[in-house]
C-alpha cells in the first residue's frame, strides 16, 4: 500500500486538486495499484499546486503542478515508488524554499492529515494543552506574555496581555473568540491553517479558555472559504469523539465547547467589535473602546479575541516553553511570522520565517520577482488598508517597528506585487473605493470621506485641477486618519497616501498628456 | 446550488424554530433561510422579527447590512469574480470588464435566462492562483476570459 497526499487546501482545489485524486485512485484501481490517498493541507508551495507527495523510503517525493492529464504518465514513470519525470520535484522536506523557512506555526501544515487525531497527537499535538493542565491557568497566562507574541491579526497587540485582561475579571461566564474573516487581499494563512491543522487552532482555543476560564469557544469565519467550513467541522467533531472538546476534558475537569459561525460577506467584520455584533446578530457596527471586548465582549461578557494563528500558535509555544519562542524574531517582534506571498509573483505561497527578513529578499529571491517577467513596481503589504512599497525601500526589515517608522505596516503579513505596469492613481482609486463600499457607516470621515475620495481621485484622472485636488485628497486622508472610530476608516489612507508619497508621477499622467 | 424551493411562512418557520437554542441565532438562520430559499423573502424576515422579538425595521437592517443575503431572488448558480488587489496585480479589472461587456451584463445582474448571476468579492484567499473565482462553491484558480466564459455556458439549463 503506498500512501499518497493531494492537498484538499482550497488553492490546491482551485488547480484542480479534487479532480487530480479522483484520476489517481481512478488510474491506480485500472493497474490494480494499492495506493492510499491521504488528502493533507498545502505545504505552501502553493505555484506547485496541485502537488501530488509519494511516500518512498527516502522521503515523501513531490510532483507537481499536477493535472489530470499527467496522472497516466506518472504511472508510467514509477512514481509511487519515487520515479524521474518531468514534476518530480524531489523530496519535498528538501526542497530549498522548504528548507529555507522556520516552520512554527505550520510545522505540521501539509505534513499530516488534517482530520486525523492520532496523527496530530503522533505530531506533538495536545502535548501544550497536557501541559497547561499540568502548570495550572495563571502559569499558561504567564507563558504566553513571557513568549511575547503579538497578534498576527494586524494590530501586533500583546497576547498575554490581552489573556491577563480576561483571565482577571470575575468568574462566570466568559467567551473565546476566533478572528477568523480574513478579509484582507493577499492574505490566506487562516484559510491554511484551518485545512491543514485544523486542530491546532482547536487545540489553541482550548488553552485559552483553561487559562481565562472559559468554557465556550466561537470562530467567526468569511462565507468565502467553503472548504474551511467542511474541514474545520469535520475537526471539531473528531476533536469531541476522542475526548478533547466537551465536559471534563481527558479529566482535567475542565469543560470546553467551540462552535464555527459563518460572517456574510462584510469585510468590517474582521474588526473585533464588528465581529462580536455581527455573532450577537446584529449589523456588523464597530462599537467604541472602551469598554474592551476583554472586559465587556460577546453577549457582554468578558472575552479573548484572537486571529487564527496567534490562537494557533499557543500551543507550541506552551509545549517548548515561552523562551523557544521568544529566543526568535527581532527587536520587539519576536517568533516567526507566516508571510503570503501573492499577486504578480513566479513562486507564489506561504513562507514562514523569523521576523527580521528584508523585504526585497522574499520578493527577489523567495517569490522569483514577478510571474509577468516584468520589473517590480511595487509591494502592497498589510492587505487593503496597508501602503504600497517601493523598490527603494526594500531593505526593509518584516519588522511591525521598522514598517510603522516608514508610514507602513505588516498587518497579517500579506504581500501583493505588482509589476511595473500597475497604475498606482488607480490603485489608491480602488483603495478609496473598497473603504467607501465596506464602510460600516458609523462615523462620518470614513462613511463620506471615502465617497469624497474617490470623486478626488476621478478629477485627478481627468486632469482637473489637480495640485489642488491632490492638496485636498492629503486633507482628506488626514481627517480620515485621525477622524475615524476604527482602523477601516483610519487606514484606508495609507494605500493612498503612499502611493501619492512614491510614485507621485502616476497622480500627473493626464496633465502630462494634455500637456504633450 | 442556490436553493430553489419554494417559499413558505410555514417552512420559514420550521427553520427559524430550528436554530432559536443557539446564541445570536439571526445569521445562521439566515444562511439557512438563504441555503432553502435562494434568497430571504420579505416574509421571513418579519418571521424572523416576530421570533427574535425585535422590530421589523432592525431585522430588515440586519438583512440588508450584509453583501450575502438578498430579498429577492438571484440566478440559479453564482459567479463570484475576484475583484481585490492580488487580482488586480493580474490583470482581473480588465478581465472582468471585458467578460461583462461580452455578456452585457454588470456588476450583481443575472443572465436573462435566469442562471447565472455575477457578483464581485474581494479578495477569496487564492491570491498565490490571482486571478481567481468563485462558481457556486467551485474555487478557480488563474482564471482566463474563456474559464468565466464556460460558466456562463455551464449554468445555462441547469
Ligand atoms: C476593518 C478591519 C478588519 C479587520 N480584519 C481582521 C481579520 O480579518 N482578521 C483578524 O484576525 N483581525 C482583523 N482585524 C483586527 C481585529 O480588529 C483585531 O485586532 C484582531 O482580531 C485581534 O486579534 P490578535 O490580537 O490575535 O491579532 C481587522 C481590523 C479592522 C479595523
Ligand atoms: S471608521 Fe468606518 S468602519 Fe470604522 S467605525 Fe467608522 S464608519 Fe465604521
Ligand atoms: S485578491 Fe483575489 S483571491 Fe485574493
Amino acid at each position: 500500500m503506498t500512501k499518497i497526499y493531494i492537498p484538499l487546501d482550497m488553492a490546491a482545489v482551485a488547480m484542480g486538486a479534487d479532480r487530480l485524486a479522483v484520476a489517481v485512485a481512478k488510474e491506480a484501481a485500472a493497474r490494480g495499484q494499492q495506493v492510499e490517498i491521504v488528502r493533507n493541507g498545502s505545504r505552501g508551495m502553493l505555484w506547485l499546486e496541485p502537488l501530488i507527495e509519494v511516500e518512498t523510503p527516502a522521503g515523501r517525493v513531490g510532483y507537481g503542478p499536477a493535472k489530470v492529464k499527467d496522472v497516466a504518465s506518472l504511472f508510467d514513470a514509477g512514481f509511487l515508488t519515487g520515479g524521474a519525470h518531468a514534476l518530480n520535484i524531489g523530496v519535498v522536506d528538501e526542497h530549498p524554499w522548504m528548507k529555507r523557512q522556520n516552520r512554527v506555526t505550520f510545522v505540521r501544515c501539509g505534513v499530516i492529515d488534517p482530520l486525523s487525531v492520532p496523527e496530530y497527537e503522533a505530531h506533538d499535538g495536545f502535548k501544550g494543552l497536557k501541559r497547561a493542565f499540568e502548570i495550572g491557568a495563571p502559569a499558561v497566562v504567564e507563558e504566553v506574555t513571557k513568549s511575547g507574541l503579538r497578534g498576527r491579526g494586524g494590530a501586533g497587540f500583546p497576547t498575554g496581555i490581552k489573556w491577563k485582561t480576561v483571565a482577571d475579571c470575575a468568574p462566570g461566564q466568559k467567551y473565546v473568540v476566533v478572528n477568523a474573516d480574513e478579509g484582507d487581499s493577499g492574505t490566506f494563512a487562516d484559510r491554511m491553517i484551518m485545512e491543514g491543522d485544523p486542530l491546532s487552532l482547536i487545540e489553541g482555543m482550548a488553552i485559552c479558555g483553561y487559562a481565562v476560564g472559559a468554557s465556550k469557544g466561537y470562530v467567526y469565519l468569511r462565507s468565502e472559504y467553503p472548504v474551511v467550513v467542511k474541514v474545520f467541522q469535520a475537526a471539531i467533531e473528531k476533536a469531541h469523539e476522542a475526548g478533547w472538546l466537551g465536559k471534563n476534558i481527558k479529566g482535567s475537569g475542565f469543560d470546553f465547547d467551540v462552535e464555527l459561525r459563518i460572517g456574510a460577506g462584510a469585510y468590517v467584520c474582521g474588526e473585533e467589535t464588528s465581529l462580536l455584533e455581527s455573532l450577537e446578530g446584529k449589523r456588523g457596527i464597530v462599537r467604541a473602546k472602551p469598554p474592551l471586548p476583554a472586559h465587556v465582549g460577546l453577549f457582554g461578557k468578558p472575552t479573548v479575541i484572537n486571529n487564527v494563528l496567534s490562537m494557533a500558535t499557543v500551543p507550541m509555544i506552551l509545549e517548548k516553553g515561552a523562551k523557544h519562542y521568544a529566543d526568535l524574531g527581532v527587536g520587539r517582534s519576536r517568533g516567526t511570522m507566516p508571510l503570503q506571498i501573492a499577486g504578480n509573483v513566479k513562486f507564489g505561497g506561504l513562507f514562514e520565517t523569523d521576523f527580521g527578513i528584508p523585504l526585497g529578499v522574499i520578493v527577489n529571491d523567495i517569490a522569483g520577482g514577478t510571474r509577468t517577467g516584468r520589473p517590480v513596481k511595487a509591494v502592497q503589504v498589510g492587505g487593503p488598508l496597508g501602503a504600497y512599497v517601493p523598490v527603494s525601500l526594500f531593505d526593509l526589515p518584516i519588522d511591525y517597528e521598522a514598517f510603522a517608522a516608514k508610514d507602513s505596516l505588516i498587518g497579517h503579513g500579506g504581500l501583493v506585487v505588482f509589476d511595473d505596469t500597475a497604475d498606482m492613481l488607480w490603485m489608491a482609486r480602488f483603495g478609496m473605493e473598497f473603504c467607501a463600499i465596506e464602510s460600516c457607516g458609523k462615523c462620518t470621515p470614513c462613511r463620506i470621506g471615502s465617497t469624497r475620495g474617490v470623486e478626488t481621485i476621478d478629477k485627478i484622472r481627468n486632469g482637473q485641477d489637480v495640485e489642488k485636488n491632490i492638496e485636498l485628497l492629503k486633507d482628506l486622508c488626514h481627517t480620515m486618519k485621525f477622524g475615524s472610530l476604527c482602523a477601516l476608516g483610519g487606514f484606508a489612507p495609507y494605500p493612498v497616501e503612499s502611493a501619492l508619497r512614491h510614485f507621485p508621477e502616476d497622480f500627473r499622467k493626464p496633465a502630462l498628456e494634455a500637456a504633450e | 446550488m442556490a436553493g430553489a424551493a419554494p417559499y413558505s411562512d410555514e417552512r420559514a418557520r420550521e427553520i427559524i424554530a430550528a436554530h432559536m437554542s443557539l446564541e445570536g441565532p439571526a445569521l445562521p438562520i439566515l444562511h439557512a433561510l438563504q441555503a432553502e430559499f435562494g434568497h430571504v423573502p420579505e416574509s421571513a424576515v418579519k418571521e424572523m422579527a416576530q421570533a427574535l422579538n425585535i422590530s421589523r425595521a432592525e431585522m430588515h437592517g440586519v438583512v440588508t447590512f450584509y453583501h450575502d443575503f438578498h430579498t429577492s431572488p438571484h440566478g440559479r448558480h453564482t459567479l463570484k469574480i475576484c475583484r481585490a488587489e492580488s487580482c488586480q496585480s493580474m490583470g482581473a479589472e480588465k478581465q472582468a470588464n471585458d467578460f461583462l461587456a461580452r455578456h452585457k451584463l454588470e456588476w450583481g445582474q443575472t443572465t436573462p435566462d435566469g442562471s447565472l448571476t455575477v457578483e464581485p468579492v474581494y479578495c477569496l484567499g487564492l491570491c498565490a492562483h490571482s486571478p481567481a473565482a468563485l462558481y457556486d462553491n467551485e474555487p478557480v484558480g488563474v482564471v482566463d476570459g474563456e474559464t468565466l466564459d464556460a460558466f456562463v455556458e455551464e449554468a445555462k439549463g441547469k
